[in-house]
């Protein structure tokens, strides 16, 4: 048997912040790749701490629904898991690349745990950000005149989390599909406040690379960019900010494609999941492909 | 039940069965049956068949428990067999058939889960919330799929967002009418997570608790600050915690945790059907407030009061800390936590400021 357990950060305070975690297994839950799908929380029950011991099955892959390398996936999870004999140095990863480690963990000694790099810096989520802007739009073919901005927290915290941005920007960049896109950061320039001078398409997706939609998502941004005075009274989609149309797509973590990373990490790690990722692909879409 | 026989006689071939009570063996000269009150002997196979088509409630009970169950997960077969009560010695299994008949209730936090009968000794398993037990179930809301009790645990009655799902504050309003075996122990667990698997290594002798020092002492980041609370004299600052936050008026959780492993703290623990296996993420996020609070040195502040309105800041401190402010009526101005009182007692004592008596908090001298 094998189980995938979703890992995430959740919230003390706001119950959206685990939304998420819940929607992507339950689409994996709905293909049946695994015979059991889990959650655990650094904030919310079962614990990160606990959450192995939920689990019947004898391989087990945990995936950390987090967007980059760092404190969380490094210190925190593989602590909490009790994963026997970690070293960050197995990942061998310059920020980006970790993949996965397989190794027992103290808590289930009959177990064995493919730990995963997180689901942001996977290749595949770069896609996610794409369909983000497909569904804010409504649109399956958004990309000509239109610029596209992924943003992120910034290096204050952490400095990998500017490289998933700088990463996945890239990737866009290279499918040549929008007329211009650009990284942008809540903490450091180029900052999201300043989005309208980094572009001179009229149309600008601005897609957050965050998990779930919170403080900074649903607060902050929308207000550093002029959407709103006040996020309580809300924005349009889209809402003109000096002479620009910003189409503002809140967390890419809520978008359902975000399943299809986290079956992609397990994928990579030798979970055998069939044909789930061809699945999840279209179950997710929320906009008709051109020609359906 | 000749499909639950030719199984029985079947397993009886390959090994002994034995299970609550009824002993199926083989032996050179045929086959041994017993139960508590019967014993035969050098049984034919038809004999065999014959007597236990006498016995069908041990034959089912034998089907439930070792092929419906099975033993695939021992944590969900022992929680399913202590909701029935299936090792209490003294009660055979077609006393525990008749108890079943009835309705055998037992409580998990705030679930109350009745086990009875339903075709062929198979389990039907409702669950609903224990201060409902006596509601119509025509009255409330049906459910059918474990994970509908994710969103059932998310929001207390008013609405508000629950952060722990052991917290007292589940709300009602719903019920699983039939569930089976394996989604009775999901939807259990939906509502409160690894409470099975930790009451299981508990009963087990395996529960791995964690105290408090140690539990401190691995976090790390914003949380390692908690470590320097222990100053080494004492644990007092730890039983705060536990009252404020482990209590049985907060928290359906059994607290197993102390302060290390050779002190105790001075509090209960409470008398919770699952264990609490160590301090939880709301424990310490708050234990990290007060770690910056305790902090503090304290102060002589001088302020004026009649005793009246000292005993209604006891008051108001007790209506909030106890979860009773909405329970005090508007015009209830014998209370001292009612909302008059306090706006009278604000609009007389405080400054523009918000300041006790015009006291200020820090000194300006």
């Amino acid at each position: 048997m094998q189980a995938l357990v979703i890992v995430a950060h959740g919230s003390h305070l706001n119950p959206d912040s685990s939304t998420p975690t819940y929607d992507h297994a339950d689409t994996i839950r709905e293909v049946g790749a695994f015979d059991e799908v889990r959650t655990g929380f650094w904030k919310e029950e079962p614990s990160i701490r606990e959450v192995l011991r939920t689990v019947e099955s004898d391989e087990v892959y945990v995936v950390p629904l987090f967007i980059s390398e760092g404190y969380f996936t490094e210190q925190v999870i593989p602590r909490e898991l009790r994963l026997d004999g970690w070293d960050v140095a197995d990942w061998d990863s310059d920020g980006l690349s970790a993949t996965h480690v397989t190794l027992p963990a103290e808590d289930v000694p009959e177990k064995t745990v493919h730990y995963c790099g997180p689901v942001g810096t996977h290749e595949a989520m770069t896609d996610v950000i794409v369909r983000r802007a497909e569904s804010v739009t409504e649109d399956p073919n958004v990309g000509d005149g239109f610029g596209l901005a992924v943003v992120g927290h910034g290096t204050e915290r952490n400095e990998n989390s500017a490289k998933a941005i700088e990463y996945h920007a890239q990737r866009v960049r290279d499918m040549d599909r929008f007329d211009e896109v650009q990284a942008l950061y809540m903490d450091e320039e180029p900052e999201v406040d300043d989005v309208t001078d980094y572009f001179d398409a009229d149309d600008i997706v601005v897609v957050p690379l965050f998990v779930a939609d919170g403080f900074h998502t649903q607060e902050d941004i929308p207000e550093d960019m002029g959407l709103t005075d006040d996020y309580r009274t809300g924005y349009d989609v889209p809402t003109e900010v000096d002479s620009h149309r910003i189409w503002y797509a809140g967390a890419v973590g809520t978008e359902g494609l975000m399943a299809d990373v986290v079956l992609e990490r397990a994928a990579d790690a030798g979970a055998d999941i069939g044909d789930a990722l061809e699945v999840v692909r279209e179950r997710t879409r929320k906009t008709p492909l051109a020609g359906d | 039940m000749a499909d639950y026989i030719d199984a029985l006689v079947e397993a009886a071939e390959d090994d002994v069965v034995s299970l609550d009570g009824l002993y199926v063996t083989t032996r050179d000269n045929g086959y041994r049956l017993e139960t508590p009150d019967k014993s035969r002997d050098s049984l034919s196979e038809a004999t065999l068949r014959d007597v236990l088509s006498d016995y069908d409630e041990y034959v089912t009970n034998w089907y439930f428990w070792s092929r419906a169950v099975g033993e695939s997960s021992p944590q969900r077969r022992a929680f399913l067999r202590w909701v029935e009560g299936a090792d209490a010695e003294d009660q055979s299994v077609p006393a525990r058939y008749d108890a079943l008949r009835d309705g055998i209730e037992r409580e998990w936090g705030q679930l109350l889960v009745t086990a009875t009968l339903g075709d062929d000794g198979q389990r039907r398993y409702e669950l609903r919330h224990v201060d409902e037990a006596d509601r119509e179930g025509d009255d409330l809301d049906t459910y059918h799929e474990p994970l509908a009790a994710r969103q059932l645990a998310t929001y207390d009655e008013k609405g508000r967002y629950r952060p722990l799902k052991s917290g007292t504050n589940l709300a009602g309003g719903w019920v699983f009418p039939d569930l089976d075996g394996r989604d009775l122990v999901e939807t259990v667990e939906t509502f409160y997570p690894a409470s099975v698997p930790n009451w299981y290594r508990e009963r087990e002798g395996t529960l791995d608790v964690e105290h408090w020092v140690d539990t401190i002492g691995r976090q790390t980041g914003m949380y390692s600050v908690v470590e320097t609370w222990n100053r080494g004299d004492g644990h007092e600052h730890v039983n705060w915690v536990a009252e404020s936050c482990c209590d049985d008026s907060q928290c359906v959780k059994r607290r197993e945790w102390q302060y290390d492993d050779e002190t105790d703290l001075d509090v209960d623990g409470g008398d919770g059907a699952f264990p609490c296996r160590e301090p939880c993420s709301l424990v310490i996020a708050a234990s990290r407030k007060w770690t910056r609070l305790e902090g503090e040195n304290a102060q002589t502040y001088e302020f004026e009061l009649t005793p009246s309105e000292k005993e209604q800041l006891e008051a108001i401190v007790d209506a909030v800390a106890d979860d009773r402010t909405d329970e005090i009526r508007e015009a209830d101005v014998y209370e001292g936590a009612n909302r008059y009182r306090a706006r009278f007692l604000r609009a007389k004592l405080f400054d523009d400021d918000g300041n006790l008596c015009g006291v200020p908090t820090e000194d300006e001298s």
